[in-house]
């Protein structure tokens, strides 16, 4: 009897801690979302007299999907050159998570969790499919020179960690039946998302995606909407993309901002930013 | 002890009947597996040509031969020594100038090594100048040599087969998305740079025990440029492949003794074929394995059969 009694006030007790963990929780939820991911204010970049970056302010809410549209030349790569430490920005502040990594180095800012995709897909081409996901989980081998050499217990433990985070990753993508091919054997499609893969192997908290549709016809750049949204579900992460395809920016993105010459054009939801008429007269069809 | 070392070895050469001859090929071609597998490591992997690497041989040599004749230190903690301060200036060299782009570095090696050689000659009370530096006792036996190879080849095989191997190749296949990835290209580039030159100076340190006296003629341009054409020939991104070629330079020289004069241009000539029709190198980015050896030879019949039936 007495027995029934204390477990019952056990389950109780569990249960209380589990409402109080809840909590705890959701009030971390709170305080992370109040801090933006990525903040950038007043960014400037200029290539002699060019104004590739005029200006430029962004804000992005954790778990949201961040659009940069405008035409070509407008300085939407310019923008992830400068996150991403290609360049260091002539003025301005880039803020990733609490820290300023202006003029970081680009290991340094890929280090701190922020993936990236190229335009122009840049993969190990003549390493295997595998190894390129491995070679970015570079974080996670722990192991120092000597325990490489004589293949201590942390060695093997970590490698079986990475090549089985790899195999993990490579599933989500839908790429594990090709994990040993050439990454340059790849159909497109498969290039690209063996990129986002890769990127996601650094367990970013931001992934820029650089023009993913770009050479996709209607129907692929559909899938690759569902692909990025399960991508999204899949990691809660958050994602900062550039693309030329109106329905896939509608499609998928919470903001976007429309840049032209370097000016910020428009700020807002997709649906906002279509009825903007500055918008509509520079990247719509300035003639009509 | 280095007679202990040798004496273990004329047993065994005399057990087996090795002659002099046999062992002294032998013990050259150890020391270019070394170098060469050095070189592997930069060219292979990480795509740096080095023009500068028989200067990293000249330091090793004369740093275990000074001090072993001249401080009669013991000549393994010589070697590693010597070995050492190949690495060490080759980590400041890097430093200096690893963050230049293109061909810069390439230059940079190239007049190291030029320096490395002038310096030899004009600093007589030091290094002998160009008369050599003579007395170094005989440490390099055949067996020593062996151990040695073998112990770099697995030590450049774990190496290779680690992340320090695998972003050094990422550095190779596109260094801007390996940055991307989180890797410090210029880190992993000193890295594989001052690995390069450590296995040079140790190469070095066992030439100069083999050949008992050193002049700064041995480390000219010509041997840099033949440990990069054998790296080529060998295959780039194999450290087989580079043992191979190692063994190609070595063991082909000897057996052709009446072409000797020739051998720049038989050099030259290789490289243009091989450029020609194995562009890779005879065993570019693929390692020998057995596995694959004995399934091509079963897999060969099997594929046969099928066709038959």
């Amino acid at each position: 009897m007495t027995d029934g009694i204390k477990a019952s006030a056990a389950d109780s007790r569990v249960t209380e801690l589990e409402d109080r963990v809840l909590l705890l929780e959701h009030k971390l939820a709170a305080l992370e979302s109040k801090d933006p991911v990525l903040e950038m204010q007043h960014v400037e970049k200029h290539f002699g007299g060019v104004h590739a970056i005029d200006n430029f302010s962004v804000r992005i809410e954790q778990g949201q999907i961040h659009g940069l549209i405008g035409p070509n030349g407008a300085g939407k790569t310019t923008i992830f050159n400068n996150i991403t430490g290609i360049y260091a920005p002539d003025s301005g502040k880039i803020i990733f998570r609490g820290e300023d990594i202006t003029g970081s180095s680009p290991s340094r800012v890929a280090q701190l969790g922020i993936g990236r995709t190229f335009q122009n897909i840049r993969l190990f081409a003549n390493l295997s499919v595998l190894e390129n996901v491995i070679i970015a989980s570079g974080k996670d081998a722990t192991y120092n020179l000597p325990q490489a050499i004589f293949h201590s217990d942390k060695y093997k433990k970590r490698e079986k960690q990475i090549n089985e985070k790899a195999m993990n990753l490579l599933e989500i993508v839908g790429l594990q039946d090709k994990a040993n091919e050439l990454a340059n054997s790849l159909p497109y499609g498969h290039q690209r998302k063996l990129e986002i893969a890769r990127a996601m192997a650094l367990d970013p908290k931001l992934l820029l995606l650089d023009e993913p549709a770009a050479g996709m016809n209607a129907d692929e750049s559909l899938e690759l909407v569902e692909f990025v949204r399960e991508i999204r579900g899949h990691f809660k992460i958050t994602i900062l993309m550039i693309e030329h395809h109106m329905d896939v920016v509608s499609n998928l993105c919470d903001y976007c901002t429309v840049l032209n010459f370097g000016k910020t054009l428009a700020v807002g939801t997709p649906a906002e930013v279509k009825s903007n008429p500055d918008v509509i007269k520079a990247y719509l069809g300035g003639n009509e | 002890m280095i007679e202990a070392f040798n004496n273990i070895n004329n047993a065994f050469c005399g057990f087996l009947h090795i002659n002099p001859y046999i062992q002294g090929v032998v013990v050259l071609l150890c020391i270019n597996v070394i170098a060469i597998l050095g070189m592997a490591v930069l060219t292979g992997f990480t795509r740096l040509f080095s023009f500068g690497n028989a200067g990293f041989m000249a330091i090793g040599a004369y740093c275990a031969a000074i001090l072993i004749v001249r401080h009669s230190v013991n000549f393994l903690i010589a070697m590693v020594i010597g070995a050492a301060l190949a690495g060490f200036i080759a980590f400041l060299l890097g430093s200096l100038t690893l963050k230049l782009k293109g061909d810069y570095f390439l230059i940079t090696c190239l007049g190291f090594g030029e320096c490395v050689r002038v310096l030899l000659n004009y600093f007589k009370k030091f290094s002998g100048g160009s008369a050599g530096f003579p007395g170094i006792p005989n440490y390099s036996s055949m067996l020593f040599s062996v151990l040695c190879a073998v112990l770099a080849f697995f030590v450049a095989w774990r190496f290779i087969h680690s992340k320090y191997g695998r972003n050094l190749t990422s550095i190779r296949e596109n260094e801007v998305a390996a940055e991307a990835v989180g890797i410090n290209a210029f880190r992993y580039k000193r890295m594989s740079f001052t690995f390069s030159a450590v296995y040079a100076g140790w190469a070095g340190a066992l030439f100069a025990g083999y050949m008992m006296y050193v002049v700064p003629t041995n480390f000219a341009l010509n041997k840099s440029i033949e440990l990069i054409t054998t790296t080529v020939i060998g295959g780039l991104g194999s450290l087989t492949g580079s043992v191979l070629g190692a063994m190609l330079v070595t063991l082909l020289p000897e057996v052709f003794r009446s072409l000797s004069n020739y051998r720049m241009l038989i050099y030259g000539f290789a490289v243009v074929l091989i450029i020609m029709f194995r562009p890779n190198g005879l065993y570019g980015y693929k390692e020998f394995s057995l596995k694959r050896l004995i399934n091509r030879f079963k897999g060969k019949p099997k594929t046969g059969k099928e066709a038959a039936s």
